[in-house]
């Protein structure tokens, strides 16, 4: 598989890095001592490891370049390979055993769990959700939305400010975050009705830049920088809870809330107006002339993947019991988005297995701490380069007609 | 096809369609008319305007002047023009594309089934609860984008990415797609591009049986044999202005049609 010619490339790259970061990483001043030495150390770690990962990316390539090729010669007539995620997916008779064994381990977890590890869990299910409003709006319409953070931050404040000024409770702030969340992505869908790609990227950026502003410089209304706090957590038919209690009861709220979103998703996913979605995404043009109207169909993939984000956000406060700016920057935004990204999109399973991964991995790795931006960048370069459809592909709904339908017009 | 034919009153009337791009003037008040049951076949060399008249036709692209009339059988007379392109959809013209532009990523039978999006109601509500009357639609639509494929002869790849087709079965399912909308009018813009001789016979049959079920065609092609033998009325257009129009053997003739497609003949000149 490896060339010579991999091997002299391999070499020059060693030998570029060599000289890219041989300030940095081999010289060492030092300004008290107005000194400076060499660690040769450092250059010999640095050609090693790019000569090995350079071989290694090459082998890599090629060996999927190949895959592609036999792939490409197999016709449509033959039945082509399903994996086994397709399987798996497609028969109630497997994947309702593997439902069932997942749901009983997470309902066991905070009888077994320390406190600390079910608030990991709990902000893993929120990314869940929030990944999964996301991806209505990224993976299924095609929208690139960068200002996603917005809409959790409208959740949040929601509950926090109506809390503060009308004493209103969890329960009734949790359906108004998520409406007045969906109403702002309405508010934000107008303007960028006509764009699209890298013009509407920067425009839900600045969407999102501007909320965080508002709530970061009104003071009077948002209680600037220093936020809202003394925010209750979620009540249960007014019975006092210890702080374990009303955790573990955040957790189980949270796991009906990723149930009920997944439902809510998978359903509006496989009806008409999901159809829609997937053709906006695939093809504006042909989408219209199909009848389909562009404005309805883009303004409801905001406002329904808005919604998730604001009532998260309203959990979100009720976690925290506090909320204030900080939360809402940019790097949440990004985060969500390579959630939807990694998982697949248009995929709910996807996305829900790399919200976990993404929240949980960094919590257990915390000993590996200092590379936690290198790793994930790693992480995004290289699942881009080898599987960029995400970790599960969306499978779309196949249909069997064995009958032949009555009424043919 | 003419005993068939109830009325003389065209279905599509389109009256001194203009379009300027800037100072350029790419339609300049053509007139046409469809009747029902009829195929008009629209020619001309490359870069006459006919793309530009269907995108004109459909919403894409807005008129600068002229009327575009519609009188679906049965109702009163709408004018198109100014209309989005859902909307002229909605009001019986369904089109297919020049370089052909299917959902490569949905299953075959899911872009029939887009096809019926104007034609049916389901909302949000809906699609969550699947009330009785979403679950009866929704079987509707199945129903009918899978008796359309078993017309167009795709029943075997229904749940194949639209992507992985070959490439004749791309250009029918494209019809199919825009025979889901159930339009009046059907416009196809060069259908038999690409296709070989076998193909193109099939489409040739296609064709005919669409206009056999009641719908007019207005058709964009290049392939004059296909042309000839489908056309009831050709329509030949040059720079944008309408250079001829008549039967196929009218046209055929024209010397006009022969000087654009052919040149001017040295000794004429």
């Amino acid at each position: 598989m490896i060339t010579f010619k991999d091997l002299k490339n391999a070499c020059l790259v060693a030998g570029w890095f060599i000289f890219l970061t041989f300030p940095i990483m081999v010289i060492k001043v030092n300004p008290f001592e107005r000194s400076f030495g060499f660690r040769w150390q450092n250059m010999i770690y640095i050609a090693g490891g790019s000569f090995i990962c350079y071989l290694a990316s090459r082998f890599f390539l090629a060996n999927k370049a190949a895959k592609q090729k036999k792939q490409k010669l197999l016709s449509i007539q033959d039945k082509p390979k399903i994996d086994w995620q397709q399987r798996l997916l497609s028969e109630p008779r497997l994947y309702l055993p593997v439902l069932g064994v997942i749901l009983a381990i997470l309902l066991i977890f905070p009888q077994v769990l320390s406190t600390y590890q079910i608030n990991i869990m709990i902000t893993a299910l929120m990314y869940v959700v929030l990944g999964l409003g996301l991806n209505i709006v990224v993976g299924v319409a095609g929208l690139l939305d960068l200002g996603y953070v917005a809409f959790y931050a409208v959740g949040a404040y929601s509950y926090a400010l109506l809390h503060l000024h009308f004493g209103l409770g969890f329960w009734t702030a949790l359906p108004i975050g998520g409406v007045l969340a969906a109403s702002f992505g309405i508010m934000l869908g107008f303007p960028v009705l006509r764009l699209r790609g890298d013009y509407l990227a920067i425009v839900t950026l600045g969407f999102g830049e501007i909320i965080r502003l508002i709530l970061e410089n009104w003071n009077d209304f948002s209680h600037g920088p220093s936020g809202i706090s003394n925010i209750p957590r979620p009540g249960f038919f007014g019975i006092d809870m210890t702080l374990n209690q009303s955790i573990s009861y955040l957790y189980y709220l949270m796991i009906g809330m990723v149930i009920f979103t997944i439902f809510v998703v998978n359903r509006l996913q496989n009806s008409r107006i999901g159809r829609a979605w997937f053709a906006l995404r695939e093809d504006e043009i042909a989408c219209q002339a199909m009848g389909i109207d562009k404005t309805r169909t883009k303004l409801t993939a905001f406002s329904l993947g808005a919604f998730w984000a604001g009532m998260v956000g309203v959990i979100f406060a009720a976690k925290t019991t506090f909320v204030n700016p900080a939360s809402f920057t940019f790097l949440e935004s990004a985060i969500i988005l390579c959630i939807v990204v990694l998982g697949g999109m248009g995929s709910i399973i996807g996305v829900i297995i790399a919200a976990i991964i993404l929240m949980l991995l960094p919590e257990y790795l915390r000993a590996f701490s200092d590379y936690r931006m290198l790793v994930f960048g790693a992480t995004l370069v290289i699942m881009m380069v080898f599987r960029p459809q995400g970790i599960i592909s969306t499978v779309r709904r196949t249909y069997t007609l064995e009958k032949k339908p009555e009424n043919v017009q | 096809m003419t005993e068939q034919t109830t009325s003389n009153t065209p279905i599509l009337e389109i009256k001194g369609l203009t379009m300027d791009f800037g100072g350029i003037r790419a339609l300049d008040h053509l007139d046409l008319r469809i009747r029902q049951g009829e195929i008009v076949a629209l020619i001309g060399p490359n870069g006459a305007g006919k793309t530009t008249f269907f995108n004109c036709l459909t919403g894409i692209y807005k008129p600068t002047g002229g009327d575009l009339l519609l009188t679906s059988p049965g109702e009163a007379t709408r004018r198109l023009n100014g209309l989005k392109p859902n909307k002229v959809t909605q009001q019986g013209l369904a089109r297919t594309f020049q370089n052909i532009r299917l959902f490569p990523n949905m299953t075959v039978l899911e872009n029939v089934m887009i096809g019926r999006h104007c034609r049916t109601r389901a909302k949000v509500v809906g699609a969550v609860f699947r009330n009785k009357k979403t679950v009866q639609e929704e079987k509707e639509i199945v129903a009918l984008a899978y008796s359309i494929l078993e017309k167009i002869g795709l029943t075997d790849m229904v749940n194949e990415f639209a992507k992985n087709l070959p490439y004749g079965a791309q250009r029918r399912l494209e019809i199919a797609r825009a025979l889901a909308t159930e339009p009046t009018i059907l416009l196809l813009d060069e259908p038999a591009a690409g296709m070989n001789p076998h193909e193109t016979a099939e489409l040739d049959e296609l064709i005919t049986e669409i206009r056999d079920d009641g719908l007019s065609i207005l058709l964009i092609e290049h392939d004059m044999k296909l042309v000839m033998s489908l056309s009831d009325h050709i329509f030949v257009m040059d720079y944008g202005k309408k250079i001829a129009e008549g039967s196929p053997d009218d046209v055929r003739n024209n010397p006009a049609v022969i000087k654009a497609y052919l040149g001017e003949d040295i000794e004429n000149a």
